[in-house]
């Protein structure tokens, strides 16, 4: 049994029923008296702010009504019939910058109707039925392939496939889901909810899901729009930004989406090695997800460095509190200088910073942090674009997700425009679905 | 600090907030219980006549009608009168009484409607040493079917008789209990002021059906697969019992009548108004059976702190303020003019009074792309829905128009003077004014 000061990359620094419940569910589900209590406060606004500030356009305070009055199967399908992921995005929505953050009693009281967690409510309760609330059209003979089995994806295949078109959804990995089962945080999706999603969703029937099939690798776009009548690139971003400083190659030094990748897949987390000292690079909910399920694994430091200030950082204010109640410290401005270390790394070197003249500049001043464990978590890239037409590193989409070629939709993180979240992807997997739709009926 | 001590028909009671005739002072027990937490009287559960008592159902006697979080807002009950010995009730209300002197005892009695039920009942009732009796002439279930309660609370006639044997055959103050299922409450009241009552209370309970249950498809409360109507108190029954309450003090025939208001009254301001529309106390029940004895202490406090406030130092410098007020419609002034006015510091944006009016009015408010919502004064007749669907308390106010401005919406100028339906244009039967 190790500690959280042994030295190095080791597992077993936690006990078992500690490691359990260190990543069982961050917001515990709400019990149905708990669901009656919360609902009640909702006001039933008028062109609700919450449901503008949802990317999906859930109509919010109609299904917390139908919560109050008895009927959540009825408030589940009003979520899902505009985010068919509706349960995992009750989950890992930052509501906190979303519905919550305009909600009327936020204004009111600085203490929000509780969204994410009834909505929540709402899908678990339909989701617990056992059957699909769902059927599909009459078959239109059309087909299309959606590429990238991830959020957005699997909202436009199940979205084509309700509309009567029958779906080859194709992912690179061993299993669909995309960061719903590879990418966010564990304690965000407990008991093997991510699959069980897929399950749920596939079930409406008419889609036929390719795993193990990437685009570029196995899979070319020419191929696919000659079989197909549509096709939908949900690709994501699958590459990751180079750390470029003096050591970076060494030990220890890691992707963080890989870090949480193998976390996601392992099923006994005592065997998962993690380091005593752990800094991540990053400002991002990846950064935040990686520093805090080290901590939770049993790293004695972590620490998030990032360049800028706190107020630049892309994870929210509550995800910054979420990290530093764990006991994550949060470095800022700090720019990394060079990994030291004989073979592996055993400190990180980084560089203050300042921003003169709306440029971000080192001041010299240096500082050094032990770190035998380094993730990098400063930005994805995309690893293939398909020859299309890209608006910065992004594919260039316009309208509801159309690309530079003529029968090609893409959506999600690899596409340009819109916040990298999951309810984003899912709403432009839904209006991509709908255009492609209206284009093959037309 | 106010005197919160009142002298109704002569009987002292530390404070006027009394426990109505119901469940909670059914027992020696619960009794003492309620003069401990400071309770100022207790109409005792109503009696019935020597003999086998009558008894209750051994299923659900309640029903609920709940407001958000399940505060309650309506009760309805199916439970008769007293179920125990009536030998075993005077007992206790014997020795209660020798045990509080200070506090208001009264003891309600329901018997059959001949003379001899009464004269024989009224000796025992005189003998424990209660302040006074109330006659149950309300109970709207059970023993309405056996010409007792409510049978003899719609007719007039029998009020008076049965009141008139009451004066006759027992010597201290006879309070009548009024049912308000019927159509005009002043009648049942001149009848018991005829029959020498020296007050009336009321309301009793309306007959209500709470709700029924979709999977059984019997009323609830549901005995065995079945239910029937039964009485409805609680905070929602208030409005009817001060609208029935100022019929009986705005009325010739009955001004003056001493009257103790029950109805839904759950805080010290409910008590208040009831004073003020010319109760000389009021009764409570389902605030106590919601929240237990002790939110007497609330009424107590606040009603204190409110007196202080207006310089009220007894019960009496407020009693009946509120009734040459009450009027009736066409007296109401028709050249007030007020416009809804909403503070945008306190406005959280929840659009419902936007809705409400758009929807349901007269379309007088106005939303602009940031969600600022503007009172349309053009098309506002001040209706009030605005105001009272408004989440946040004094939001949106009524603000009168001065004499002299021109109305928006009519185009006409705001008059001084006071105009009502009874001289207006409109009436094909106004009298012209002098």
């Amino acid at each position: 049994m190790n500690t959280p000061r042994t030295p190095g990359i080791v597992g077993d620094r936690l006990p078992g029923d500690e490691l359990a419940n260190n990543f069982s569910d961050l917001h515990a589900p709400l019990a149905g008296h708990e669901a009656a209590v919360a609902a009640d406060r909702c006001y039933f606004c008028h062109d609700a702010p919450c449901v503008t500030a949802c990317p999906t356009d859930i109509d919010i305070p109609l299904f917390i009504r139908q919560i109050s009055t008895g009927t959540p199967h009825a408030a589940g399908k009003t979520i899902f019939d505009q985010n068919i992921l509706g349960g995992m995005c009750a989950r890992v929505c930052p509501t906190e910058d979303l519905c919550e953050q305009v909600c009327v009693r936020e204004v009111a009281e600085g203490k929000p109707v509780e969204i994410g967690r009834l909505q929540r409510f709402a899908t678990d309760s339909v989701m617990a039925q056992g059957t699909h609330p769902y059927t599909r059209a009459t078959a239109t003979g059309k087909t299309a392939a959606v590429v990238g089995a991830g959020p957005a994806g699997l909202a436009c295949a199940h979205r084509l496939a309700m509309l009567g078109h029958s779906v080859d959804l194709y992912d690179g990995r061993p299993k669909a889901g995309g960061l719903n089962e590879y990418g966010i945080a564990a304690y965000k999706s407990t008991d093997g909810f991510a699959a069980a999603e897929v399950d749920w969703l596939l079930s409406v029937g008419g889609i036929t899901l390719h795993t193990g099939k990437a685009l570029g690798d196995d899979l070319s776009l020419d191929d696919l729009s000659e079989k197909a009548d549509a096709v939908f690139l949900a690709v994501g971003l699958g590459g990751v930004n180079a750390l470029g400083v003096e050591g970076g190659d060494k030990d220890g030094v890691e992707d963080a989406v890989s870090f949480i990748e193998t976390l996601r897949q392992t099923d006994d987390l005592t065997t998962l090695p993690v380091g005593r000292n752990v800094v991540v690079i990053g400002g991002g909910m990846t950064a935040v997800d990686a520093a805090v399920q080290s901590k939770l694994l049993g790293a004695d430091a972590v620490t998030i460095a990032y360049r800028r200030g706190r107020d630049a950082m892309s994870a929210s204010r509550y995800e910054q509190d979420l990290a530093a109640s764990h006991g994550v410290k949060l470095l800022f401005n700090v720019q990394p200088m060079a990994v030291h270390g004989n073979g592996a790394a055993t400190d990180i070197e980084f560089e203050y910073t300042a921003t003169q003249n709306g440029k971000l500049t080192g001041t010299g001043e240096t500082v050094r942090l032990a770190a035998d464990q380094v993730f990098r978590a400063i930005g994805q890239t995309l690893t293939s674009d398909g020859g299309l037409n890209l608006e910065g590193r992004k594919i260039a989409v316009s309208g509801r997700g159309r690309t530079s070629r003529t029968g090609v939709w893409a959506g999600g993180d690899c596409a340009a425009g819109g916040d990298d979240l999951t309810v984003t992807a899912v709403a432009e997997g839904r209006d991509a679905a709908m255009d492609i739709h209206a284009t093959l009926m037309g | 600090m106010a005197d919160l001590t009142t002298e109704f028909l002569g009987i002292k009671s530390p404070n006027p907030f009394w426990l109505a005739s119901a469940p909670p002072t059914d027992k020696e027990y619960n009794v003492r219980r309620a003069f401990d937490a400071g309770w100022g009287g207790v109409v005792w559960k109503t009696l019935g006549e020597e003999g086998p008592p009558v008894v209750n159902v051994n299923g659900p006697r309640y029903g609920v009608i709940h407001g958000a979080d399940r505060r309650v807002l309506g009760l309805n009950n199916i439970e008769l009168i007293t179920d125990r010995d009536l030998q075993t009730n005077l007992d206790e209300i014997t020795r209660v009484k020798k045990d509080y002197p200070d506090h208001a005892l009264i003891v309600s009695i329901m018997v059959p409607c001949e003379e001899g039920a009464w004269k024989a009942i009224l000796p025992k009732v005189e003998a424990t040493g209660a302040d006074g009796i109330e006659l149950n002439f309300g109970c709207p279930h059970g023993m309405s079917e056996r010409g007792m309660g409510a049978a003899v609370g719609q007719v007039p006639e029998y009020i008076e008789m049965v009141t008139r044997w009451c004066k006759e055959n027992y010597s201290k103050p006879v309070i009548v209990k009024l049912t308000p299922n019927i159509t005009d409450i002043r009648k049942p009241a001149e009848a018991a002021k005829r029959g020498g009552a020296d007050a009336v209370s009321l309301i009793n309970t309306i007959n209500s059906i709470v709700s029924v249950d979709l999977d059984s498809m019997s009323p609830h409360p549901s005995i065995d697969g079945k239910g029937t109507h039964g009485g409805y108190c609680g905070p929602a029954v208030k409005p009817i019992c001060l609208s029935m309450v100022s019929e009986i003090a705005r009325n010739p025939a009955t001004a003056g009548l001493p009257m103790s208001g029950i109805g839904g009254v759950t805080t010290w301001r409910d008590a208040a108004e009831y004073i003020t529309m010319g109760c000389g106390n009021v009764q409570v029940c389902t605030a106590a059976m919601t929240y237990g004895f002790k939110v007497v202490q609330e009424m107590i406090s606040g009603l204190s702190e409110w007196m202080d406030e207006k310089g009220h130092t007894r019960i009496q410098d407020f009693m009946g303020a509120a009734v040459p007020n009450t009027t009736d419609w066409q007296y109401l002034n028709l050249n007030y003019i007020a416009k809804a006015q909403i503070n945008q510091n306190d406005c959280i944006k929840c659009g419902r009074c936007y809705a409400a009016c758009e929807d349901t009015s007269h379309q007088a408010i106005a939303m602009s792309a940031d969600r600022t919502f503007s009172v349309v004064d053009e098309e506002c007749v001040a209706c009030n829905l605005c105001v009272e669907v408004c989440p946040v308390e004094n939001c949106i106010t009524m603000v009168p128009m001065d004499a002299g401005a021109v109305d928006p919406r009519t185009g006409k100028t705001v008059e001084e003077d006071y105009a009502n339906w009874t001289t207006h244009p409109n009436n094909p039967s106004a009298t012209a004014a002098e």
